[in-house]
């Protein structure tokens, strides 16, 4: 099967006067169609840097320096701005963390979904207010074509988000992109969105690429997980391996970190530091610093993800040649 | 240790905001004041030594709380007593100063918390000049140098501005801080809730090591119940500026009695939850300005009837803890 999105070595870099910063650095992954591909980070790990460059919406000075980024099997790297407005919104959706900064506060939502429909389809006004009322109903607006006609501001939190995620599947995209969906939500409120987001792409057919720093909401919402660090791909594999049996030193410790309301423990473990500037990333493995495990090779050579098992892994812990010593 | 003896007891304490709109707009449009009740008459207290949490959403009145305790905001009804002295009363001179030193206040943000453009010296020396002025210059450098090494910094960042620090370094600058006038009670609003987890996991380890080792008695604001689970002895859950529930940590998330209650644990997601399949969370927290006529909660209960649309329930016993329920008085849930 031809993989949704497939992302080759992507580097992202800004150049800067004191020298050129690396954002994101030589990652490489696949969604498959259908799938929940979670990206879990804590600030400045490259995530949200990762999902701009997916839909060229990277800042300038910000370039993607190297790399593809092929969108079911077409570079989308390299489209100038206005191929690249024809797939937004048409093949990629987003959902970004504010909903009151997405939508637009001077139209309405009925605006604002029916020339986003109309921009990617060819359908008539009439047909295109009847599909902005069914996507409103299938996110659970209650009175979808009442509500149709109010203003972003009249809506609350929650249901401004449901319009968002209506408006990211307006054209039946391939791949959403949801860039800290829940964040800006009270807990039971992002219960709710998480099930609307689910359950929608799960119905339209999308895959969604959900960067989170909230490793529970992947766990409930992704089927594979993607833990960046300084700007690479620390791990990557099935969201419950990565959980219950953590094989980078940093994924461990991360788990470790986060207070559930399963443990009972008295103390969290924690990770010694935080995580270096971009402009003083360590040399070799990034987490080197913080690592307990670091050994010699981990200061001189940095390490690329070594598959193992159901996962790809960066560390040089379960490199074959390591382990066999 | 765990004592019972209370040192601070908040008492059926309320606050109210002014949100009415100008007077000519209301003269024009004949619309009445209107008012948010962010706190409405909650009673509770905090023993020596222990760690209360408030929990609640965005709305739920827990960061007002917090600033009527500290009295950065005077309380429109009720009372606060401290070691069995009334806050009440404003309090004057050397009166005032031997208690509001006491207590101390930890905010959420610790890029706005401390000021931008002192140094860390000067910013956590500044408690002691004002609560210890007898120091000497020379004393008060050692005694912030013992601070920055408690809270695992080293002394020669004193000299250091807040900029140069990151997010939970800057905490650890802010907690310093509260402790430098050596305090009983500290209040945490929502303190690791701008951090990263990993560094979020070092706070809250310091801040138990830390009430470990000076007795201190802590009342925790936070958003997140696997925090609050991890540092609360008791927990008081807040729905709309009231008490829904208060109990043992560990009777609250064994036994949550509140409808409320069991719906924020459902709702919370879990690195245990994979695949899992969740309860169905309704609705959303109301207008505060225009809140529900009886329970505030009614409108999103399962179990709600007649008596929950018209009643305000009270706070009561319910054998393992209190909570302000009908349902649960009358035996039904």
């Amino acid at each position: 099967m031809q993989p949704v999105l497939s992302v080759k070595n992507l580097t992202v870099q800004f150049p800067t006067r004191r020298g050129t910063l690396t954002a994101v650095d030589n990652i490489s992954f696949d969604i498959m169609p259908g799938e929940v591909l979670g990206v879990v980070g804590e600030s400045g790990a490259g995530k949200s840097m990762t999902g701009s460059a997916v839909i060229g919406l990277i800042e300038p000075p910000g370039r993607i320096s190297s790399g593809e980024i092929l969108l079911q099997g077409e570079r989308i790297d390299n489209l100038g701005p206005d191929q690249m407005r024809r797939y937004r919104g048409k093949r990629i959706g987003m959902v970004f963390q504010d909903p009151l900064t997405s939508l637009n506060p001077l139209y309405t939502v009925a605006e604002q979904l029916i020339e986003t429909i109309r921009t990617h389809m060819p359908l008539s006004p009439a047909d295109a207010r009847k599909r902005a009322i069914k996507l409103l109903d299938d996110v659970g607006i209650p009175a979808a074509e009442r509500r149709i006609d109010d203003y972003p501001h009249q809506f609350s939190g929650g249901m401004r988000q449901r319009v968002v995620i209506a408006l990211a599947l307006c054209a039946d995209p391939a791949l959403v992109i949801a860039d800290e969906p829940t964040t800006a939500l009270d807990v039971s409120v992002q219960a709710q969105i998480i099930d609307v987001m689910k359950n929608m792409c799960a119905e339209y057919g999308a895959a969604i690429m959900l960067i989170t720093h909230d490793m529970g909401v992947i766990a409930e919402t992704a089927d594979r997980v993607a833990v960046m660090y300084a700007g690479r791909i620390a791990e990557i594999g099935p969201v419950r391996d990565v959980i219950t049996d953590a094989k980078h030193p940093y994924t461990a410790g991360l788990m470790g970190s986060i207070p559930t309301l399963a443990t009972n423990s008295d103390r969290l473990t924690q990770i010694p530091g935080s995580m270096p500037r971009l402009s003083a990333i360590p040399k070799g493995c990034a987490f080197n610093p913080r690592c307990p495990h670091a050994f010699d090779r981990c200061f001189v050579e940095r390490p690329e993800p070594i598959a193992s098992g159901t996962r790809r892994v960066a560390c040089w812990l379960h490199a074959p040649e390591e382990q066999a010593a | 240790m765990t004592t019972s003896n209370p040192l601070v007891e908040v008492n059926k304490l309320s606050r109210r905001f002014d949100v009415s709109k100008p007077w000519l707009n209301r003269v024009i449009e004949r619309t009445d004041k209107a008012y948010v009740r962010a706190v409405d008459d909650v009673t509770f207290r905090i023993n020596k030594g222990e760690t209360l949490a408030l929990v609640g959403e965005s709305g739920s009145g827990k960061s007002t709380i917090a600033r009527l305790i500290v009295g950065l905001l005077d309380p429109s009804e009720g009372d606060i007593h401290f070691d069995g002295k009334s806050l009440k009363k404003g309090l004057k001179g050397g009166e005032a100063r031997r208690l509001r030193r006491r207590f101390q206040m930890i905010f959420q943000d610790p890029f706005a918390s401390l000021n931008p453009r002192w140094r860390v010296t000067d910013i956590i020396g500044e408690p002691l000049k004002v609560f210890e002025g007898g120091l000497s210059s020379l004393e008060r450098r050692k005694r912030v140098g013992e601070l920055l090494t408690l809270v695992g910094l080293s002394p020669e960042d004193g000299v250091k501005f807040p900029h140069e620090f990151s997010g939970g370094q800057r905490q650890r600058v802010a907690i310093a801080r509260a402790l430098a006038a050596r305090p009983d009670f500290i209040v945490c609003d929502e303190p690791t809730s701008a951090l990263d987890v990993s560094v979020q996991a070092q706070i809250l380890n310091l801040m138990k090591d830390l009430q470990d080792e000076f007795g201190l008695t802590f009342l925790f604001i936070s958003h997140d119940l696997s925090v609050v689970r991890h540092m609360a002895n008791r927990i008081g859950v807040l729905y709309l500026g009231r008490l829904a529930e208060v109990a043992d940590s560990k009777t609250l998330f064994a036994k949550p009695r509140h409808p409320y209650t069991r719906m924020l644990l459902d709702a919370v997601p879990d690195l245990e939850m994979t695949g899992r399949k969740r309860k169905k969370v309704e609705g959303e927290i109301p207008n505060p300005i225009n809140p529900p006529p009886g329970c505030a909660f009614h409108p999103r209960c399962p179990f709600a009837n007649e008596r929950c649309r018209m009643e305000i329930p009270q706070l009561l016993w319910n054998g393992e803890g209190e909570t302000a329920c009908h349902g649960v008085e009358e035996g039904r849930i």
